[in-house]
């Protein structure tokens, strides 16, 4: 006998699309309207249009196992199956083909908060929430002070969660579902949730789920928490398994498979902009890895390059380009000039053009985005785009050697190039 | 590690199976919605319970004000109007509620309804239990009204819990079936409100039922409310206003029937909920 605790077998959901809809639930009165036309014969029955219900697989012959104990990462794209596949363990919507035989109590977190109601205080939310996800009042009121302290609501439990901060609010709801203690734990990507600070405290309450010897399966877009959590994973590509095996792999694999579909690099209309003459304007921007692949994610350490077109009307004679790296905290953590180190304005001739700029910053993990600015030698201001791209520092370097884990909101931006020097050996001291 | 560990299979067709088990296992669950329910529906309201009683007694005066007063309507034997009214107001009001509030319990649940697993019955029938809060307390209000006229109510008054029972097997049956069709087809919600607004002229509430000519009783006896309604007048006042025997019985084989099928209806479309919701 193995010893899978989750065994999926040829697994299938098919969704019945009706085209003409676009909402999914119907109204009578397209109920009636369609029974009269097919009442009516065949006015409508151009080979085209005729069937306007068609079967779709969202998931097909998906099959796998997991043991106890391991923490698997679900990865894909949008619309490879990963939701659905979720829903069918969760047991939101049954299959329509196929078996899922688990063996232990399920726990699934598809969404932080289910239905906290906005007029209870937190203490009421605490038990209903808890409820919501399977635990009983008994275990809920053993649970009560490890919850409420998790959360740091302790001064607010009497008020009702409408009054929260967002934050807080994320933070209570994250924290009755993390102190669930089911067998198999299935989480959506409710951690892409709270500020960097709660989401690393997440992460380490799932760390430790893991290490007791429950099973988990997580499901993200994020590789760098994948990576950092999951022993193996699964790649989900149109409705069934492309393949499994070593995280490391397959994360790699996934990063190749999202290049296709970052979001655009061109820089959107409605985009900020305190200031443009017209002459010039910023039009895309792409950052790239070391490997020149598109992303929008680096790992720890890594350097990047960041290509921008830029479309001049007219010719400027002494033109300087600013790129400014700005922190999701709004802070300006640093600039590049084309002037750095004492070099000359260029002239920019009318046409579109490309420019790169390589980047070695050992930036901390954060989010960031990028201010550009195209400006006269004199200080007169041609185009200034805010807030453009945006760049996701991971917490683990590609080959996970080196990791930040804690406190994140003091560490600052940067990291300097430090030598220590200590009175005692050091294993595992990087070379550099 | 070698003790047994529950094990769980999902297919097709396989939570048909273990409906009724699960709703047995979600039952905490169950009591925790609708006591939020409770809660939520009277947060931030001045003068919160109250409402469960004001409305009905306003509706009490009103209706005694306009068919008592004004139209000389009376009631059967020596009973005071208003407590003829209220012996009927009460359970239709009930009805009322609870039906309107299951019928839209669904979609108001949505959201957990697309993110968590539990039997779906659990929540119209919440919404159910919820009402008869709710109705607890007007029950109170009619005793204090018998008070307040000095009536004393007799042995008929044991027979009460079998029509409230009755009221409650309605509300359930018919919202069950309306609250399924509400999640498939967003008419439904206008559909309510009319029916709700209808029954109470097709109930005997500012009426007694032996008003209705005789030709049409058998078409006006199938409402469930009918036999309800005139239930609980024969209950609480004493038997003056006659509970005939046919009107007992078609209306409780209709509610009955409407109680089955709403459950049935309810449990046949319920797998779909969370792919249309």
């Amino acid at each position: 006998m193995s010893d899978a605790i989750i065994t999926v077998e040829n697994l299938g959901k098919c969704y019945r699309l009706q085209h003409q809809q676009r909402e999914r639930y119907t109204t009578l009165r397209d109920l009636i309207t369609n029974r009269v036309k097919s009442l009516f014969g065949t006015q409508n029955s151009e080979p085209g249009t005729q069937n306007s219900e068609e079967d779709f697989w969202a998931l097909k012959d998906v099959s796998f196992e997991i043991k106890q104990g391991e923490v698997v990462g679900i990865i894909g794209r949008n619309g490879a199956g990963k939701s659905t596949l979720l829903k069918i363990l969760s047991r939101i919507t049954e299959p329509t083909k196929g078996r899922i035989t688990l063996r232990g109590r399920v726990a699934s977190l598809l969404e932080v908060g289910t239905g906290f109601h906005p007029e209870l205080t937190g203490r009421e939310n605490i038990f209903l929430n808890g409820a919501i996800l399977g635990m009983t009042r008994a275990e809920i009121r053993s649970k009560f002070d490890e919850i409420v302290a998790f959360a740091e609501v302790e001064k607010f439990l009497d008020t009702p969660v409408k009054r929260y901060s967002s934050g807080m609010y994320v933070r209570l709801a994250f924290a009755v579902a993390a102190h669930l203690e089911p067998e198999i734990l299935v989480v959506d990507e409710v951690l892409a949730v709270g500020d960097a600070e709660f989401q690393k405290k997440c992460l380490g309450r799932m760390e430790a789920v893991a290490s007791q010897g429950r099973t988990v399966l997580f499901v993200s877009h994020n590789m760098a928490t994948v990576r950092a959590l999951c022993s193996r994973a699964i790649l989900m590509k149109g409705g069934s398994v492309g393949c499994e095996g070593n995280v490391q792999n397959l994360t790699d694999m996934y990063g190749a498979v999202e290049i296709e579909d970052t979001e655009t690099e061109n820089i959107p209309a409605g985009a900020h902009r305190p200031g443009n003459t017209g002459q010039a304007v910023f039009q895309t921007i792409r950052i790239c890895n070391i490997t020149g692949a598109k992303t929008s994610q680096l790992y720890l350490g890594q350097p990047f390059r960041l290509t921008l077109t830029l479309e001049a009307t007219s010719d400027i004679r002494e033109a300087v380009i600013e790129v400014g790296l700005v922190a999701s905290d709004g802070t300006h953590v640093t600039c590049s000039r084309t002037l750095d180190g004492g070099a000359e304005p260029f002239p920019l001739p009318r046409g579109r053009h490309e420019v790169t700029l390589e980047i070695n910053a050992f930036l901390l993990p954060r989010r960031y985005s990028f201010a550009l600015i195209l400006y006269h030698f004199d200080g007169h201001i041609i185009d200034w785009v805010d807030q453009v791209q945006s760049l996701t520092v991971a917490n683990i370097a590609e080959d996970s050697s080196d990791t930040y884990r804690f406190w994140p909101s003091i560490r600052g931006y940067v990291r300097p190039e430090g030598v220590w020097h200590l009175p005692f050996p050091q294993k595992g001291a990087r070379v550099k | 590690m070698n003790a047994p560990r529950p094990e769980l299979i999902i297919e097709a067709g396989r939570a048909e199976q273990q409906y009724w088990r699960d709703l047995w296992h979600f039952r905490e669950l169950f009591y925790i919605l609708a006591w939020r329910d409770i809660v939520v529906r009277y947060k931030q309201t001045v003068i919160g319970v109250a409402w469960a009683v004001i409305r009905p007694f306003l509706t009490i005066v009103v209706f005694t004000l306009v068919f008592n007063r004004v139209a000389k309507l009376e009631a059967p034997g020596d009973i005071p109007y208003a407590l003829f009214v209220s012996a009927a107001i009460i359970p239709w009001q009930f009805f009322a509620s609870a039906f309107s509030e299951a019928s839209s319990s669904l979609l108001s649940n949505s959201g957990l309804i697309s993110k968590v697993y539990f039997p779906r019955l659990i929540i119209p029938a919440g919404s159910v239990i919820t009402s008869l809060v709710d109705f607890a307390l007007t029950l109170a209000m009619l005793a204090v009204l018998m008070l307040w006229y000095g009536f004393a109510p007799d042995w008929r008054i044991l027979f009460l819990p079998l029509f409230i029972l009755q009221a409650f097997a309605a509300a359930l049956g018919a919202g069950l079936f309306l609250c399924a069709l509400n999640v498939k087809y967003r008419d439904f919600r206008y559909v309510v409100p009319f029916i709700v607004q209808f029954g109470l002229y097709v109930s005997p509430v500012g009426f007694g039922s032996e008003r209705v000519p005789q030709y049409l009783r058998w078409f006006y006896d199938l409402n469930p409310l009918v036999g309800v309604i005139e239930g609980f007048r024969w209950a609480c006042l004493k038997g003056a206003s006659p509970l005939e025997a046919r009107t007992l019985v078609s209306s409780l084989t209709v509610t009955i029937v409407l109680c089955a099928f709403g459950i049935w209806y309810f449990r046949k479309t319920e797998k779909t909920f969370a792919d249309v919701i």
